[in-house]
């Protein structure tokens, strides 16, 4: 569904990521592992078009389709969501609005703002607040449920547990596996080799803008050593 | 030097309802595309040259000002998608660019209207005085004052209460994200920006009722929205009014207690409300 071919991105002079390549096959939870700084969050904004990076080579095929080059809200049309480092949600808009912006509340297919609250009660309680009101788990839900409100079939999530407690993440983790369940691609950037193998079917490390290491989630748990070599991780 | 009368008040408060006309544009630009416009002083007292010439040839004032927000508009939309869209994220080659708009718009007004003083001709009802309880103030400035007030009223509803302004807000807050949402983030600021720019043409029909336009007017109008929006905040609707009172009164006060220090009367204390809040009263980090 999403092929990443032979990718050259650059920050300036900064040549980040060297020639990854990538798949994920529909209705596939994949992880992306890697340490700080190997370029994880420039594949995905490479792959979300979004620059900087300045993307100078290779190719992101979506169903076939280039896409390399399409502004994002573009690529946000043909069905690929994101949800950032970071959430980067908007601090003046209420839980609702970051909703309704996206989908306006006459629509009635697929998610809707019902649908939303009905996945993540916390939220509806919220309702009113805004982003910046929001703890660390209800900030999370919302750029989950953010991304969702545009129905895509591929959501890249960018280290989705960053800064969570762990409570949080494990629910977080039960939150992509039922994502996973209803049929959406997941292209999932972790640091946490653990919490990947908790949803992915298959593992990928990057290291130094380059894939170092591709392999089912079983044949990872069977090995650990084999992977956590790449992660500095023992 | 004297007290402030109640003449002087009004006359403060009347000139921030002009000021938050203008400025409210400025900002909506300024926060949300992230572009300090220098041109908007030009957009303004183009527009009032438009508004002026519209309005005596109709003899309608409200056509004046409606034509004066349509042609000033669309040179928004031309300044927008035919410059500043080469040019977006260089902040520098952005002011630069708006400044250059700035005197090619200035040296057209010469070219077409000269540089004799115009006053836009307001209709009968709006002229003369009215009695508040033992002073005659003119009309026309109240109407001034009511028309900002009720600018504000009008782009608080459409930022709060309706899908484009809510964009608009998310798109001050990070605009990148909005794009990565599947929204065309350029027609947002496209749209900002000619709205911005028919808030200046707007001002400029209304300001040429009775502060008059002239060659220059336009940088004494830039220098004040600059400030009430530096006070007011990137962005901020509310941050505006409050620094186009805070401006319009202190104008107010320098003219009649320091009138050799008018200028100093305002950008001190907004010197001081920066060494305080470097992002203005009701500013956000980006």
């Amino acid at each position: 569904m999403l092929e990443v071919s032979d990718l050259q991105s650059f920050y300036g002079s900064a040549h980040v990521i060297q020639g990854a390549s990538l798949t994920v096959r529909e209705k596939e939870a994949v992880a992306l592992l890697g340490r700080n700084g190997m370029g994880k969050t420039t594949l995905i904004r490479s792959i979300m078009g979004l620059a900087p990076p300045d993307v100078r080579g290779g190719s992101v095929k979506w169903k076939g389709e280039e896409i390399l080059g399409l502004p994002s809200y573009q690529i946000a049309r043909r069905g690929i969501a994101i949800v950032p480092q970071g959430r980067r949600l908007f601090q003046s808009l209420t839980v609702t609005e970051h909703l309704t912006t996206l989908k306006p509340e006459s629509v009635k297919t697929g998610w809707t703002v019902a649908k939303a609250f009905e996945f993540f009660p916390r939220l509806a309680e919220r309702r009113q607040h805004r982003g910046g009101q929001l703890s660390g788990g209800e900030r999370q839900m919302l750029a989950v449920a953010r991304a969702l409100m545009i129905d895509p079939e591929l959501i890249l999530m960018d280290e989705p547990s960053e800064g969570l407690a762990p409570v949080m993440v494990q629910n977080l983790e039960d939150i992509i596996l039922e994502l996973k369940r209803s049929g959406l691609g997941i292209l999932l950037v972790e640091q946490n080799l653990y919490s990947a193998l908790a949803v992915a079917d298959r593992v990928y490390v990057l290291e130094t803008g380059r894939v170092v290491y591709d392999a089912l989630a079983s044949e990872v748990e069977a090995e650990p050593d084999r992977l956590t070599k790449f992660l500095g991780v023992h | 030097m004297g007290a402030l009368n109640a003449f002087q008040i009004l006359n403060g408060l009347t000139f921030a309802g002009l000021l938050f006309i203008v400025a409210s544009g400025f900002t909506l630009i300024f926060g949300l595309l992230r572009i300090v416009n220098l041109a908007h002083g030009a957009l303004y007292l183009f527009g009032g040259y438009v508004g002026y010439t519209v309005a005596s040839l109709t003899g309608n004032f409200v056509a004046g000002i409606l034509g004066a927000m349509v042609v000033i508009a669309i040179i928004g939309f031309v300044l927008d998608q035919g410059l500043l869209r080469f040019v977006r994220g260089y902040e520098l080659r952005q002011v630069l660019l708006t400044l250059g708009v700035a005197f090619i718009l200035n040296d057209m007004a010469l070219v077409i209207w000269g540089g004799d003083t115009f006053t836009v001709p307001v209709p009968e009802f709006l002229r003369g005085a009215v009695n508040l309880g033992g002073i005659f103030y003119p009309k026309y400035r109240l109407f001034v004052l009511a028309l900002g007030i009720a600018v504000f009223i009008l782009l608080w509803l459409l930022l709060n209460r309706t899908r484009l302004g809510a964009l608009i807000r998310a798109g001050v807050d990070d605009a990148e994200t909005v794009a990565a949402m599947g929204i065309n983030i350029r027609l947002i600021f496209m749209i900002t920006f000619m709205l911005g720019a028919a808030l200046a043409g707007l001002g400029g029909t209304v300001g040429g009722a009775f502060l008059t336009l002239y060659p220059s007017a336009d940088s004494e109008i830039l220098v004040f929205s600059l400030a009430v929006v530096i006070i007011g905040g990137r962005g901020s609707l509310v941050g505006a009014a409050i620094g186009a009172l805070m401006v319009g009164m202190l104008n107010s006060v320098g003219q009649v207690m320091f009138p050799e220090l008018a200028y100093f009367v305002i950008f001190g204390p907004m010197a001081l409300i920066l060494a305080f809040r470097p992002l203005g009263l009701f500013g956000r980090a980006a």
